[in-house]
């Protein structure tokens, strides 16, 4: 694990504890994801229906990237949105709530966890691989007109870097020098292929030299490294000077969703001994940054938060299917 | 939060009594009686279109008087936009060649020489990037008009049209608002082959989340633009090439008429009576229009009474003045230049069943059947809905 001789502890610190909230989070919701869908898997059924697609192992992509941004920036994310929502500053109880399809939540219950959107944070996700880039580059318009400093932030999987939308977005985005951040997290796997089968490129981010903009490869999945790289692109989009790529080798720790055995995973066994969240504790600790007892607080305060937002959702009503027409428009209503 | 399904919010948009759609002249004359829509918008707290709107922008207008000044539907359209465009900093135009070209289909003639190209952005070909930029750029408070240059181009962007621009409204439980207008070019009738000649309303209209609005005239042009622009929804704009008044294309007689310099707006999902007539109802929209009224006209000294409906918007569908019609006349003709099988025809022909099913003593369509649209001239036409299959559809109607 490499450490960045410039971080203060401070900041290892909080890095740290932004991981601890991710990976408490997404323990929690696997927990509440399969407590009532035994003895046989129906994804349809229990607390939390529907497909689950689960973040652990990549928690150094949000952290590393949340870290540099604030409230009013914007962030597009994918169907794996948790640890990036988390790490914008999403709004946990109201997101948990809209998980737990509750009139409480982001979406009153209508969008689900891989259609989350916390105006508040700017935060939205998409289930569609790579079409959320093209709405972050309208955001990064709007923000440019309205001057200041504000960006837009694309996060996409690896997979997406095969997508057209992907491409026509770095060459819009590149084109018109808009203040945008795209970051592929390449977790190795688009569901059960693996990456060597699907791209022509050992590094997407080569493919910013198409379109004339940096792409930098974070090779190892260290939240320090992320936080060099993400910082350098935040900075160049604030100051005005266009796009950037930057592509993290993360781990997806779990499979592609929950009920996944993912016997196609020849990988598998290495898998925990990769996990970057006991990685960086240790290396923290070894540096004296923390100690245990700092890292025993930190998860404790991280499960009373994820905790708290678990009992806010469980607590909230669901919605009324008498209300299952409304939304469609602000105005008026379908006929 | 509505706590319940309101039922008159399921119906169509002017929950005022069928009666008071509006009904007019034909649409040379655009002449619609501003009391009575006054009425019937009050009346109608579906149609809304004025919320939301910036401030400083002046009391909404609806349908006034056309006036005498004539203009054709492009520069009806150019016209509403620089309205707009001049009252709101945060409505700007994207799309392909909408800059110095002024839009493929004058859509946007000299828009970039009073904005400039910050505000009229020619684009890459690349629509899923600046549609999706439209919807980002909208859901941060901004009202963009994008253009996509025909609407069969909307294969390479369905996407971030139906699975983004109309639903992130409702996923988000109503909390985040896509503002948007989507401008495009439908229809035939000039050898452009099955990939750029398609009308497709229908397919738009099917999926939820989107207004859609067909103007077949100048006026409502005009009026259903600005109303698009104000409205806080997606609103998908499809104009025919052959209502433009284009020079380069065979031009259909109405594509040049009033319309008020003012700024006002055609309430989305109101259709309007173009032709009042007593045996026969034949609802349209877009250039169908044209061609039903130019039956309508034929037909009259041989005492074939024929009620127009221009149905100008699909979504919402005035299901109320469709219903009113065809109980006057308690015949039905549905002129489609879209696909005849699972689209609009059908679906107004079900608004009359599921209602009033004993008002039908007859009904058929002329619809495009369902074929690609060939490219020779004798083929094309001969599966276009022109005045010639109407007239005969008209004859076999009123004969029963």
């Amino acid at each position: 694990m490499t450490l960045y001789p410039e971080l203060t502890d401070e900041k290892r610190r909080e890095l740290l504890n932004s991981m601890v909230l991710i990976r408490t989070y997404e323990e929690a919701i696997l927990r509440e994801y399969h407590a009532d869908k035994s003895p046989g898997f129906d994804i349809g059924a229990g607390l939390i229906p529907g497909e689950m697609h689960l973040a652990a192992g990549q928690e150094p992509v949000a952290a590393g990237l949340g870290a540099h941004l604030t409230k009013d920036d914007a962030m597009t994310a994918t169907h794996r949105p948790h640890h990036v929502a988390i790490a914008k500053g999403v709004r946990l109880r109201e997101m948990t709530a809209e998980i737990f399809g509750r009139e409480t939540g982001l979406g009153r219950g209508r969008g689900g966890h891989m259609h989350l959107f916390d105006p508040e944070t700017h935060f939205s996700c998409s289930g569609i691989v790579a079409e959320g880039l093209p709405p972050a580059l309208g955001q990064a318009m709007a923000f440019r007109r309205g001057g200041g400093d504000r960006i837009a932030v694309a996060v996409a999987g690896e997979g997406a870097a095969n997508a057209g939308a992907f491409h026509e977005s770095l060459n819009l985005a590149a084109l018109w020098k808009l203040p945008v951040v795209f970051v592929i997290e390449d977790n190795d796997w688009g569901i059960s292929v693996p990456r060597a089968q699907s791209t022509s490129v050992t590094s997407n981010a080569d493919r910013g030299a198409a379109y004339g903009i940096p792409g930098v490869r974070v090779e190892e999945n260290s939240v320090e490294g992320v936080y060099e790289a993400c910082g350098e692109a935040v900075a160049r989009a604030r100051a005005g000077n266009g796009p950037s790529l930057v592509e993290v080798h993360t781990l997806r720790l779990w499979g592609h969703f929950e009920g996944d055995a993912q016997g196609y995973r020849t990988d598998l066994e290495g898998v925990p001994g990769r996990d970057p969240l006991p990685t960086y504790k240790q290396a923290l600790v070894d540096s004296g940054a923390i100690t245990e007892e700092d890292y025993n607080v930190m998860t404790a305060s991280a499960s009373e938060r994820v905790e708290d937002a678990i009992d806010f959702a469980k607590a909230s009503p669901t919605p009324d299917p008498a209300d299952a027409l409304d939304y469609v428009f602000s105005e008026g209503a379908r006929s | 939060m509505s706590t319940n399904i309101d039922p008159a919010r399921q119906e169509s948009a002017g929950n005022a009594p069928a009666s008071a759609a509006s009904t007019g002249a034909p649409v040379t004359g655009a002449g619609v009686s501003t009391a009575t829509d006054a009425e019937t918008t009050a009346g109608g707290d579906a149609i809304d279109t004025g919320t939301g709107r910036a401030p400083g922008s002046s009391a909404t207008v609806i349908e006034p008087e056309p006036g005498k000044r004539k203009l054709s539907t492009a520069k009806a359209i150019q016209e509403a936009i620089a309205q707009e465009m001049r009252a709101d900093d945060s409505v700007f135009v994207m799309g392909e060649d909408v800059g110095p070209y002024g839009g493929i289909f004058s859509s946007t003639t000299g828009l970039i020489d009073e904005f400039g190209a910050d505000r009229i952005l020619d684009t890459p070909i690349s629509e899923s990037a600046f549609i999706g930029a439209g919807i980002g750029a909208a859901v941060e408070g901004m009202r963009p008009i994008v253009e996509l240059m025909f609407v069969d181009f909307f294969g390479v962007c369905m996407d971030q049209i139906y699975n983004h621009m109309a639903k992130i409204h409702f996923e988000s439980g109503g909390n985040v608002q896509v503002p948007m207008v989507l401008m495009t070019a439908v229809g035939g009738g000039y050898s452009d082959g099955a990939q750029h000649s398609q009308a497709l309303w229908g397919t738009f209209a099917h999926l939820p989340g989107m207004k859609v609005v067909v103007p077949s005239n100048p006026y409502d042009a005009k009026g259903l633009m600005t109303a698009a622009i104000r409205s806080n929804d997606p609103v998908v704009f499809m104009f025919h090439k052959g209502v433009m008044g284009l020079g380069w294309m065979k031009k259909n007689k109405r594509s040049i008429g009033a319309v008020p310099e003012e700024s006002y707006e055609v309430p989305i999902g109101k259709a309007r009576v173009v032709r009042e007539g007593t045996d026969v109802t034949v609802v349209t929209l877009s250039l169908s229009v044209h061609h039903a009224l130019d039956v309508a006209e034929k037909l009259e000294p041989e005492g074939i009474s024929v009620e127009v409906l221009d149905l100008r918007s699909l979504v919402p569908l005035d299901r109320d003045a469709i219903v009113a019609s065809v109980s006057k006349t308690g015949r039905l003709i549905v002129v489609d230049e879209d696909y005849q099988s699972f689209g609009l025809s059908g679906e107004v022909i079900a608004s009359v069943a599921e209602r009033q099913p004993q008002l039908l003593s007859h009904v058929s369509r002329v619809c495009m059947p369902d074929v690609p649209v060939p490219y020779a001239s004798q083929l094309e036409y001969a599966v276009l809905p022109t005045a010639t299959r109407i007239e005969a559809a008209v004859r076999e109607a009123v004969a029963k």
